[in-house]
């Protein structure tokens, strides 16, 4: 009782910290007007918009494990809606804060082989080819209308978590001719049940087609792209759901690193803003996980939805010159 | 303890619950990148700002600079694209960048380690498609494919 009281304490002192952060970082832009995008310190000393943003992607860390969704996919929104940072940089330090995520999870989901490197190579060769095309394609566009497709992507996003559905081991009648020849196939043992399960993937050929949109998405907004990898690993191709999800999260490491050289060598890391971003979601992950284990909140899921609607309306109005 | 497949041997058995050799060694692998590129970035940040090494950009002034586009932001500090970085070293912020390249690099380190495990099974699909993952992240990490800029 004491653990779950403590971890309901947890969940809604984040949402009232990520929402008072962002409304803070907000306000404070929107308030100060012309004068904070002059010079967009807005007054503050140079540690403030840093120590802003520990703390908010703290929150998002822990939000992020109870959602079951990545750092990058609420980072770039959340920060390129309410913080002074150029989206440039933002989509940089996204990308660095979603592939940090993955080189963390990665090592342990091959070990205990719920990612299967198999599934994860050719899927991940086209991602993070496209994933380059598609940092390409971001950097040479407008910002307005990168902000808008981000806003658009955004919403995309909010839609696909309300009406996907999850299959925890798909019908796959038999294995297609591709997944055959290149011998993805697998089995794993089910812990909560003791159950052994064989799993084979079908409709290859369509699964790889759409890492292609996947990959571009990923590197044109800098997000990490397991909102749209594990629907087709599920849905489409047939994995299981556990072994999409892990398969999903070490894939992240491969495309998005692709996309982050293109970044970094275009010059959109900045230190300042990398590193107390980095350290914030890991440790806001951290705890996450520990909440995670006391309670199951399905309600945090609707919260992710809500605050993903809210910054993607936010992008869109940015884009538009609205915001 | 570990499954590797062997050609057409592979069989979905009780006997192949777990992962693959070269998963485990590609996962080893992944795993000392990772805490050493975390460990170079906090550290080097750490020093970056203790002061202990000067900033190119100071840090007073950096929220004039990244409100802007990459492009001004680049050209009005004098900074150089790609891996020009390696000259600024001396400087604290830049002396983070060891790290970040590190986290950014480690998966081709991985997918070179993979190559002979592939080899000695014969199973000349995944070298080849290892390699091409090699080269792409090879072609990405030295500019040789480069973005413009707005």
């Amino acid at each position: 009782m004491r653990r779950f009281l403590l971890s309901r304490a947890v969940i809604l002192t984040s949402t009232v910290l990520l929402l008072a952060g962002t409304v803070f970082a907000s306000g404070t832009v929107e308030g100060v007007g012309e004068a904070v995008a002059a010079s967009s310190g807005g007054g503050h000393a140079w540690w403030f918009w840093p120590v802003v943003l520990f703390f908010v992607t703290f929150v998002m860390g822990i939000i992020a494990v109870l959602g079951g969704v990545g750092g990058g996919v609420l980072f770039v929104p959340i920060v390129s809606g309410f913080f002074p940072f150029h989206l440039d940089f933002v989509r940089g330090a996204g990308l660095l804060v979603a592939l940090a995520g993955a080189l963390a999870a990665g090592p342990g989901l091959l070990r205990s082989g719920l990612a299967s490197l198999r599934l994860a190579i050719p899927v991940g060769l086209i991602a993070s080819t496209c994933a380059i095309f598609g940092a390409m394609i971001g950097l040479a566009l407008p910002t307005n209308v990168v902000q808008l497709c981000l806003g658009c992507t955004i919403l995309g996003i909010c839609l696909l978590m309300l009406t996907a559905k999850k299959s925890t081991v798909p019908d796959v009648p038999e294995a297609d001719k591709l997944s055959s020849i290149l011998k993805i196939y697998g089995v794993y043992r089910e812990e909560s049940t003791g159950e052994t399960i064989n799993w084979k993937i079908h409709r290859t050929p369509l699964g790889l087609l759409l890492f292609i949109g996947i990959g571009i998405m990923a590197g044109m907004f800098g997000l990490g792209a397991g909102w749209a990898n594990v629907p087709v690993l599920n849905l489409l191709m047939g994995a299981p759901l556990k072994i999409s999800v892990a398969t999903s999260k070490f894939l992240l490491s491969i495309t998005d690193t692709s996309a982050a050289w293109i970044y970094l060598n275009q010059g959109c890391v900045i230190p300042m803003m990398v590193a107390p971003s980095l350290v914030g979601i890991m440790l806001g992950s951290f705890v996450g996980v520990r909440v995670l284990k006391v309670v199951k909140p399905t309600f945090i899921r609707w919260m992710v939805i809500g605050i993903l609607a809210f910054a993607g309306i936010k992008a869109l109005l940015k884009g538009l010159g609205i915001g | 303890m570990y499954n590797s497949f062997q050609g057409d041997n592979f069989m979905n058995t009780d006997q192949n619950i777990g992962p693959t050799a070269e998963q485990v060694l590609y996962a080893n692998i992944l795993n000392k990148g990772m805490l050493i590129g975390l460990g170079l970035l906090l550290v080097t940040f750490a020093i970056y700002i203790s002061g202990i090494l000067p900033p190119y950009v100071p840090v007073e002034k950096l929220s004039d600079y990244w409100q802007l586009n990459v492009h001004d932001y680049l050209e009005q500090l004098g900074i150089p694209c790609g891996w020009g970085w390696l000259h600024l070293l001396g400087y604290g912020d830049y002396l983070d960048f060891i790290g970040i390249a590190v986290l950014a690099g480690v998966s081709i380190v991985c997918y070179i380690s993979i190559i002979p495990a592939f080899l000695k099974a014969g199973d000349t699909i995944y070298v080849v498609l290892v390699v091409l993952e090699v080269i792409v992240l090879v072609a990405a990490a030295t500019g040789l494919i480069a973005g413009g800029h707005h």
